[in-house]
Protein backbone atom coordinates (compact mmCIF):
# COMPACT_ATOMS: atom_id res chain seq x y z
CA UNK A 1 0.00 0.00 0.00
CA UNK A 2 1.54 3.20 -0.95
CA UNK A 3 0.30 6.91 -1.00
CA UNK A 4 -1.90 6.68 -3.38
CA UNK A 5 -3.80 3.63 -2.55
CA UNK A 6 -4.16 5.53 0.96
CA UNK A 7 -5.36 8.72 -0.66
CA UNK A 8 -7.77 6.61 -2.75
CA UNK A 9 -8.98 4.82 0.47
CA UNK A 10 -9.28 7.82 2.61
CA UNK A 11 -11.29 9.69 -0.77
CA UNK A 12 -13.70 6.82 -1.07
CA UNK A 13 -14.57 6.14 2.00
CA UNK A 14 -16.09 9.45 2.29
CA UNK A 15 -17.83 9.69 -1.62
CA UNK A 16 -17.66 8.28 -4.96
CA UNK A 17 -19.09 10.50 -7.66
CA UNK A 18 -22.12 9.95 -10.00
CA UNK A 19 -21.33 11.23 -13.02
CA UNK A 20 -20.46 9.67 -16.52
CA UNK A 21 -16.82 8.92 -15.93
CA UNK A 22 -16.43 9.15 -11.86
CA UNK A 23 -12.76 7.72 -12.06
CA UNK A 24 -11.92 10.66 -14.34
CA UNK A 25 -13.32 13.19 -12.29
CA UNK A 26 -11.43 11.38 -9.05
CA UNK A 27 -8.53 11.59 -11.20
CA UNK A 28 -7.86 15.47 -11.06
CA UNK A 29 -8.42 15.54 -7.40
CA UNK A 30 -5.74 12.49 -6.77
CA UNK A 31 -2.84 13.73 -9.47
CA UNK A 32 -3.81 10.19 -11.41
CA UNK A 33 -5.10 8.95 -14.04
CA UNK A 34 -8.32 7.01 -14.67
CA UNK A 35 -6.74 3.81 -15.19
CA UNK A 36 -4.58 4.09 -12.99
CA UNK A 37 -7.16 4.36 -10.36
CA UNK A 38 -9.69 1.92 -11.90
CA UNK A 39 -5.95 -0.93 -11.61
CA UNK A 40 -6.00 0.13 -7.80
CA UNK A 41 -9.57 -0.06 -6.31
CA UNK A 42 -9.49 -3.18 -8.35
CA UNK A 43 -6.49 -4.83 -6.94
CA UNK A 44 -7.36 -3.00 -3.47
CA UNK A 45 -10.82 -5.78 -4.06
CA UNK A 46 -8.79 -8.49 -5.12
CA UNK A 47 -6.31 -8.30 -2.16
CA UNK A 48 -9.02 -7.77 0.02
CA UNK A 49 -7.85 -4.45 0.76
CA UNK A 50 -11.34 -3.10 0.14
CA UNK A 51 -14.27 -5.68 1.05
CA UNK A 52 -16.89 -3.21 -0.91
CA UNK A 53 -17.20 -0.99 -4.02
CA UNK A 54 -20.72 0.64 -4.62
CA UNK A 55 -23.90 2.28 -2.63
CA UNK A 56 -24.49 0.82 0.70
CA UNK A 57 -27.73 0.82 1.50
CA UNK A 58 -29.23 1.63 4.52
CA UNK A 59 -31.69 -1.25 5.02
CA UNK A 60 -33.85 0.45 7.71
CA UNK A 61 -34.63 3.31 5.29
CA UNK A 62 -35.24 0.98 2.64
CA UNK A 63 -38.23 -0.13 4.53
CA UNK A 64 -36.91 -3.56 5.85
CA UNK A 65 -36.02 -4.10 9.45
CA UNK A 66 -33.02 -4.01 11.38
CA UNK A 67 -31.90 -4.93 15.05
CA UNK A 68 -29.18 -5.19 17.32
CA UNK A 69 -30.11 -8.17 19.79
CA UNK A 70 -28.54 -9.15 23.22
CA UNK A 71 -28.77 -12.58 25.35
CA UNK A 72 -27.05 -13.87 28.56
CA UNK A 73 -26.05 -17.63 27.39
CA UNK A 74 -24.93 -19.42 30.12
CA UNK A 75 -21.19 -20.54 29.25
CA UNK A 76 -21.68 -24.10 28.99
CA UNK A 77 -24.67 -23.94 26.09
CA UNK A 78 -22.71 -21.14 24.63
CA UNK A 79 -21.69 -23.49 21.56
CA UNK A 80 -25.33 -25.23 21.56
CA UNK A 81 -26.71 -21.52 21.52
CA UNK A 82 -24.47 -20.13 18.75
CA UNK A 83 -25.35 -23.63 16.54
CA UNK A 84 -29.24 -22.44 17.33
CA UNK A 85 -29.04 -18.77 17.18
CA UNK A 86 -26.28 -18.99 14.02
CA UNK A 87 -28.92 -21.23 11.98
CA UNK A 88 -31.69 -18.65 11.28
CA UNK A 89 -30.76 -16.78 8.09
CA UNK A 90 -32.52 -13.82 9.31
CA UNK A 91 -29.03 -13.45 11.74
CA UNK A 92 -26.75 -11.10 9.98
CA UNK A 93 -23.75 -10.90 12.12
CA UNK A 94 -23.58 -12.49 15.80
CA UNK A 95 -19.89 -11.65 18.18
CA UNK A 96 -19.45 -13.28 21.35
CA UNK A 97 -18.48 -10.00 23.84
CA UNK A 98 -16.74 -10.78 26.79
CA UNK A 99 -19.63 -9.41 29.24
CA UNK A 100 -22.70 -11.16 31.37
CA UNK A 101 -24.25 -10.37 27.95
CA UNK A 102 -22.11 -12.12 26.19
CA UNK A 103 -24.04 -12.74 22.45
CA UNK A 104 -24.63 -10.04 20.24
CA UNK A 105 -26.38 -10.46 16.89
CA UNK A 106 -27.58 -8.43 14.28
CA UNK A 107 -31.12 -9.40 13.13
CA UNK A 108 -31.97 -8.07 8.96
CA UNK A 109 -35.40 -8.87 7.65
CA UNK A 110 -37.58 -7.30 4.98
CA UNK A 111 -40.49 -6.21 7.10
CA UNK A 112 -40.99 -5.25 11.11
CA UNK A 113 -43.05 -8.28 11.67
CA UNK A 114 -40.67 -11.01 10.01
CA UNK A 115 -38.53 -9.39 13.18
CA UNK A 116 -40.37 -9.52 15.94
CA UNK A 117 -41.51 -13.58 14.63
CA UNK A 118 -37.53 -14.50 14.26
CA UNK A 119 -36.93 -12.66 17.70
CA UNK A 120 -39.88 -14.75 19.39
CA UNK A 121 -38.41 -18.09 17.31
CA UNK A 122 -35.18 -17.67 18.38
CA UNK A 123 -36.11 -17.17 22.26
CA UNK A 124 -38.29 -20.13 21.78
CA UNK A 125 -35.47 -22.43 20.10
CA UNK A 126 -33.07 -21.68 22.89
CA UNK A 127 -35.10 -21.04 25.79
CA UNK A 128 -33.35 -18.04 26.74
CA UNK A 129 -34.42 -14.30 26.79
CA UNK A 130 -33.81 -11.89 23.64
CA UNK A 131 -32.97 -8.31 24.27
CA UNK A 132 -34.05 -6.18 21.68
CA UNK A 133 -32.42 -3.12 21.17
CA UNK A 134 -32.98 -1.79 17.70
CA UNK A 135 -31.53 1.83 16.96
CA UNK A 136 -33.86 4.88 18.25
CA UNK A 137 -31.24 7.20 16.68
CA UNK A 138 -29.00 6.88 14.72
CA UNK A 139 -25.62 9.99 15.41
CA UNK A 140 -23.64 10.94 12.25
CA UNK A 141 -20.68 9.72 12.55
CA UNK A 142 -17.54 11.44 10.54
CA UNK A 143 -15.62 7.96 10.13
CA UNK A 144 -13.39 6.58 8.81
CA UNK A 145 -10.65 4.47 8.92
CA UNK A 146 -7.41 6.62 8.24
CA UNK A 147 -5.24 4.26 5.91
CA UNK B 1 -64.12 10.44 -8.70
CA UNK B 2 -62.22 13.54 -9.25
CA UNK B 3 -59.49 12.49 -6.79
CA UNK B 4 -59.07 9.18 -7.78
CA UNK B 5 -58.71 10.45 -11.49
CA UNK B 6 -56.17 12.58 -10.11
CA UNK B 7 -54.36 9.98 -7.63
CA UNK B 8 -54.26 6.81 -9.18
CA UNK B 9 -51.88 7.79 -12.15
CA UNK B 10 -49.63 9.31 -9.65
CA UNK B 11 -49.24 5.69 -7.25
CA UNK B 12 -48.82 4.47 -10.60
CA UNK B 13 -45.73 6.28 -11.38
CA UNK B 14 -44.41 5.78 -7.21
CA UNK B 15 -45.52 2.07 -7.38
CA UNK B 16 -43.16 2.20 -10.97
CA UNK B 17 -40.29 4.10 -8.86
CA UNK B 18 -40.65 1.73 -6.01
CA UNK B 19 -39.93 -1.18 -8.41
CA UNK B 20 -37.00 0.47 -10.31
CA UNK B 21 -35.07 1.14 -7.17
CA UNK B 22 -36.06 -2.15 -5.87
CA UNK B 23 -34.11 -3.53 -9.22
CA UNK B 24 -31.28 -0.88 -8.57
CA UNK B 25 -30.72 -2.43 -5.43
CA UNK B 26 -30.65 -5.41 -6.33
CA UNK B 27 -27.97 -5.02 -8.96
CA UNK B 28 -25.83 -3.10 -7.28
CA UNK B 29 -26.08 -4.66 -4.18
CA UNK B 30 -23.17 -6.48 -4.48
CA UNK B 31 -21.14 -3.72 -5.78
CA UNK B 32 -20.61 -1.68 -8.45
CA UNK B 33 -18.61 -3.16 -11.65
CA UNK B 34 -14.86 -1.49 -11.17
CA UNK B 35 -14.72 0.40 -14.89
CA UNK B 36 -14.67 3.55 -16.22
CA UNK B 37 -18.56 4.20 -17.00
CA UNK B 38 -19.52 2.08 -14.00
CA UNK B 39 -23.02 3.78 -14.29
CA UNK B 40 -23.75 2.96 -18.16
CA UNK B 41 -23.04 -0.83 -17.26
CA UNK B 42 -25.43 -1.08 -14.83
CA UNK B 43 -27.88 0.87 -16.63
CA UNK B 44 -27.40 -1.41 -19.47
CA UNK B 45 -28.03 -4.74 -17.36
CA UNK B 46 -30.85 -2.88 -16.44
CA UNK B 47 -31.99 -1.89 -19.20
CA UNK B 48 -33.00 2.17 -18.72
CA UNK B 49 -30.77 5.12 -19.83
CA UNK B 50 -27.36 5.68 -17.44
CA UNK B 51 -28.96 9.35 -16.88
CA UNK B 52 -32.41 7.70 -14.61
CA UNK B 53 -30.23 5.04 -13.05
CA UNK B 54 -28.06 8.38 -11.35
CA UNK B 55 -30.79 10.39 -10.76
CA UNK B 56 -32.47 7.07 -8.79
CA UNK B 57 -29.22 6.95 -7.14
CA UNK B 58 -29.30 10.55 -6.00
CA UNK B 59 -32.79 10.32 -5.05
CA UNK B 60 -31.63 7.02 -2.82
CA UNK B 61 -28.91 9.15 -1.40
CA UNK B 62 -30.81 12.25 -0.86
CA UNK B 63 -34.05 10.34 1.28
CA UNK B 64 -30.74 8.32 2.99
CA UNK B 65 -31.65 4.98 1.38
CA UNK B 66 -28.11 5.08 0.37
CA UNK B 67 -25.95 6.36 3.29
CA UNK B 68 -22.86 7.03 0.49
CA UNK B 69 -21.37 5.35 -2.38
CA UNK B 70 -17.45 4.61 -1.95
CA UNK B 71 -15.73 1.80 -0.73
CA UNK B 72 -15.01 -0.29 2.53
CA UNK B 73 -12.09 -0.82 3.71
CA UNK B 74 -11.05 -4.11 5.71
CA UNK B 75 -10.25 -2.21 8.62
CA UNK B 76 -8.42 -5.28 10.27
CA UNK B 77 -5.64 -5.21 7.04
CA UNK B 78 -5.41 -0.98 8.14
CA UNK B 79 -4.07 -2.64 11.45
CA UNK B 80 -7.16 -1.49 13.26
CA UNK B 81 -7.53 -5.31 15.17
CA UNK B 82 -9.24 -4.39 18.14
CA UNK B 83 -12.48 -3.05 18.62
CA UNK B 84 -14.69 -2.47 21.66
CA UNK B 85 -18.51 -1.85 21.96
CA UNK B 86 -18.70 1.36 24.55
CA UNK B 87 -22.04 1.90 25.72
CA UNK B 88 -23.25 4.63 28.13
CA UNK B 89 -25.78 5.73 30.44
CA UNK B 90 -26.57 9.10 29.34
CA UNK B 91 -29.43 10.95 30.82
CA UNK B 92 -31.89 11.25 28.43
CA UNK B 93 -31.62 15.38 28.00
CA UNK B 94 -28.15 15.03 27.23
CA UNK B 95 -28.60 11.89 24.45
CA UNK B 96 -28.64 14.14 21.22
CA UNK B 97 -25.91 16.42 21.87
CA UNK B 98 -23.70 13.54 23.46
CA UNK B 99 -24.43 11.27 20.48
CA UNK B 100 -23.48 14.12 18.17
CA UNK B 101 -20.17 14.52 19.78
CA UNK B 102 -18.99 10.81 20.19
CA UNK B 103 -19.98 10.84 16.46
CA UNK B 104 -17.19 13.54 15.84
CA UNK B 105 -14.18 11.45 17.15
CA UNK B 106 -11.35 9.93 15.08
CA UNK B 107 -12.25 6.05 15.63
CA UNK B 108 -15.92 5.89 16.57
CA UNK B 109 -17.64 4.11 13.55
CA UNK B 110 -21.16 3.79 14.79
CA UNK B 111 -23.04 5.54 17.23
CA UNK B 112 -26.69 4.96 18.76
CA UNK B 113 -29.34 5.48 20.75
CA UNK B 114 -31.15 2.08 21.86
CA UNK B 115 -33.56 1.21 24.55
CA UNK B 116 -32.68 0.38 28.10
CA UNK B 117 -33.44 -2.58 30.38
CA UNK B 118 -33.83 -1.81 33.47
CA UNK B 119 -32.35 -2.72 36.29
CA UNK B 120 -29.79 -5.59 34.35
CA UNK B 121 -29.01 -3.17 31.41
CA UNK B 122 -29.18 0.46 31.55
CA UNK B 123 -27.16 2.20 28.68
CA UNK B 124 -29.02 3.74 25.95
CA UNK B 125 -25.78 5.14 23.86
CA UNK B 126 -23.57 2.64 21.88
CA UNK B 127 -20.68 3.63 20.10
CA UNK B 128 -18.36 1.53 18.74
CA UNK B 129 -14.83 2.29 18.61
CA UNK B 130 -11.53 0.68 17.10
CA UNK B 131 -8.28 1.00 17.61
CA UNK B 132 -4.78 -0.30 16.95
CA UNK B 133 -4.72 -2.53 20.02
CA UNK B 134 -7.26 -2.62 23.02
CA UNK B 135 -4.94 0.16 24.76
CA UNK B 136 -5.95 2.56 22.37
CA UNK B 137 -9.37 1.60 22.37
CA UNK B 138 -9.07 1.52 26.52
CA UNK B 139 -7.57 4.99 25.85
CA UNK B 140 -10.49 6.33 23.31
CA UNK B 141 -13.21 5.36 25.76
CA UNK B 142 -11.34 7.50 28.60
CA UNK B 143 -11.33 10.47 26.23
CA UNK B 144 -15.21 10.12 26.07
CA UNK B 145 -15.59 9.78 29.52
CA UNK B 146 -14.00 12.69 30.03
CA UNK B 147 -15.66 14.01 27.19
CA UNK B 148 -19.42 13.22 28.54
CA UNK B 149 -18.04 14.08 32.43
CA UNK B 150 -20.94 13.82 34.22
CA UNK B 151 -23.66 13.30 31.57
CA UNK B 152 -23.13 9.55 31.50
CA UNK B 153 -23.82 8.05 34.66
CA UNK B 154 -21.94 4.76 33.55
CA UNK B 155 -20.03 3.09 31.06
CA UNK B 156 -18.88 0.09 29.99
CA UNK B 157 -16.62 -1.34 27.35
CA UNK B 158 -17.57 -4.79 25.46
CA UNK B 159 -14.82 -5.98 23.57
CA UNK B 160 -15.30 -8.96 21.04
CA UNK B 161 -13.70 -12.31 21.51
CA UNK B 162 -14.93 -14.10 18.71
CA UNK B 163 -16.49 -13.72 15.40
CA UNK B 164 -19.47 -15.96 15.48
CA UNK B 165 -20.99 -15.60 12.09
CA UNK B 166 -20.57 -13.09 9.40
CA UNK B 167 -22.74 -12.61 6.65
CA UNK B 168 -23.85 -9.46 4.20
CA UNK B 169 -27.15 -7.55 4.64
CA UNK B 170 -28.92 -8.92 1.58
CA UNK B 171 -32.28 -8.27 -0.16
CA UNK B 172 -33.93 -11.25 -1.19
CA UNK B 173 -34.80 -11.20 -4.90
CA UNK B 174 -38.26 -11.95 -5.30
CA UNK B 175 -38.11 -11.93 -9.08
Amino acid sequence: MDALDRNIINTLQHDFPVCDRPFAVLAETLHSTEDELIARVQTMLDSGLLTRFGPMYNAVNMGGALSLCAMKVPEERFDEVTAQVNAFAEVAHNYQRDHEMNMWFVLATETQQELENTLAAIADRTGIPVYNMPKQKEFFVGLHFKA
Amino acid sequence: MCQAVKHNPLKKDERQLAELDRRIVLATQSGLPVAAEPYRIIAEQLGINTQLLMDRLEAMKADHRIRRIGVVPNHYKLGYTANGMSVWDVDDTFIDEAGEQLGQLDMVTHCYQRPRFPPEWTYNLFAMVHGHDRDEVLQKVSQIADLLGNRARKHDILFSTRILKKTGLRLKDKG
